[in-house]
């Protein structure tokens, strides 16, 4: 290819990047230009594919099946930061309120099978412990929140099918990550029942809610 | 040829005739090899073994990586045994790849391939401090934030804060430029690695000069 022949090509691929630079900016809104399936894309190259959840460095968590309002909720939370995750925050603090909305709700409809994995041997146990609680130890059942599937709803998020290392992770360092700063946070409810737990008892309802469907 | 974006056009002149050169050299090595192959046949487990000298031909006497051959030392074991997996199933198809590594393992079996994996991780690894400096910070940045704004994952949710990896997740701090560099163009162009990686998803949002910091930071991590 001659010199001038060269400079044409390289001129147009310009011209072509500064136009979909352009096209992008003018987006904002998630219904043009497959803003949203690109964001989702984007969420689901780390949540698994469809959205089972992925272990990274750090546990990815399950978002298929989750409850609308929880996912918008901890959005918000990391971007006020209420809730303490770095990666998080940068990912959510681009997020127009109504591509926030729009993407919680996609994933309520996806419904892959649980990730797996977790230990077995404490299953009975963690499901005992889901059911009924333990009294002794001020922990009530998870299921009268979360429901007797797990499910969840409205703001309390479904635990069925959850990453066990996400959980175990979540609930053995709930205060460390969330309700933080002054704002009133729907987390603080779990913040007793997760200081409640030993340790093995946080294993076993993690490893229970795991297999849950 | 189809590339025609000049400051491309160069590199893949020179590319083309560096892996001329490489291959002539490696044809010669193989050549020694088949001939040292058949005079020592044990596998001894340690740098004396046909296996492993079969690997540090190309990787480096120390596995430190040479030319477009990867550094193997540090490594996380469960990543090497399945890279070699997948190029013995030839799931991992980029061109150097299909042109060394595929013949390289075919009659590999998989206790071999779990031993040189157990060995290789073992070995410190060293930095090959051979990036673009200038471009360091802005690597830093991509990797531990990604680019939200443009659909760029944080590398760090995967690889680590230190870019050490974990289970099947390569340590990525401290390989050579050039080899990251290609990778991430790799799974852009459509190869593939193993099965279900996340990554020709995380490449493709990746503009030329993201993978040009990308690469040069991590070539600087210890």
């Amino acid at each position: 290819m001659n010199l001038t022949g060269l400079r044409a090509v390289v001129q147009a691929a310009m011209l072509a990047v500064i136009f979909s630079a352009a096209a992008h900016a003018q987006e904002g809104a998630p219904a043009g230009h497959g803003g949203l399936e690109a964001k989702l894309e984007y969420c689901k190259t780390c949540h698994g594919l469809s959205g089972q959840g992925y272990l990274g460095y750090f546990p990815m968590p399950r978002l298929a099946g989750q409850q609308p309002q929880y996912i918008e909720n901890q959005l918000r939370a990391f971007s006020e930061r209420r809730r303490t995750n770095p990666i998080m925050f940068n990912v959510a603090h681009v997020l127009s309120p109504s591509m926030l909305t729009a993407l919680a709700t996609h994933f309520k409809n996806l419904n892959p099978k649980p990730f797996g994995g977790a230990p077995r041997r404490s299953i009975a146990t963690g499901k005992r412990i889901f059911e009924e609680g333990l009294p002794e130890s001020n922990v009530p059942a998870c299921s009268a929140c979360h429901g007797t599937e797990g499910k969840g709803q409205n703001e309390i998020p479904r635990l069925a099918g959850q990453l066990y290392p996400y959980t175990v992770g979540q609930l053995t360092g709930w205060k460390a990550e969330r309700g933080q700063g002054s704002a009133v946070d729907t987390s603080a409810i779990m913040a007793p029942t997760a200081h409640n737990l030993t340790r093995s008892q946080v294993e076993a309802v993690a490893a229970y809610v795991s297999y849950l469907q | 040829m189809s590339v025609v974006i000049p400051h491309v056009t160069v590199p893949v002149n020179a590319q083309g005739a560096r892996k001329l050169e490489v291959m002539k050299r490696i044809g010669l090595k193989i050549t020694v090899l088949a001939i040292l192959a058949v005079a020592a046949p044990a596998w001894a487990g340690d740098w004396e073994s046909p296996a492993v000298r079969n690997c540090t031909w190309c990787h480096g006497t120390s596995a430190q990586g040479f030319m477009v051959a990867p550094r193997l030392a540090g490594q996380r074991p469960q990543y090497i045994e399945n890279q070699l997996r997948s190029f013995h199933e030839h799931t991992r198809d980029e061109p150097f790849s299909k042109q060394y590594m595929w013949g390289a393992v075919a009659a590999l079996g998989p206790r071999t391939a779990r031993d040189l994996a157990i060995y290789f991780a073992a070995i410190a690894p060293k930095p090959a401090n051979d990036g673009d400096r200038n471009l360091a910070a802005r690597g830093r940045t991509i990797y531990l934030e990604g680019i939200p704004e443009a659909n760029v994952v944080s590398c760090y949710a995967c690889h680590g804060p230190n870019a050490e990896g974990v289970r099947d997740i390569p340590r990525l701090g401290g390989l050579a430029y050039f080899y990251l560099k290609g990778r991430l163009k790799h799974w852009q162009e459509g190869y593939h690695s193993s099965p279900g990686s996340p990554m020709p998803m995380v490449a493709g949002h990746l503009g030329p000069d993201e993978i040009e910091a990308l690469a040069s930071y991590l070539s600087f991590v210890k």
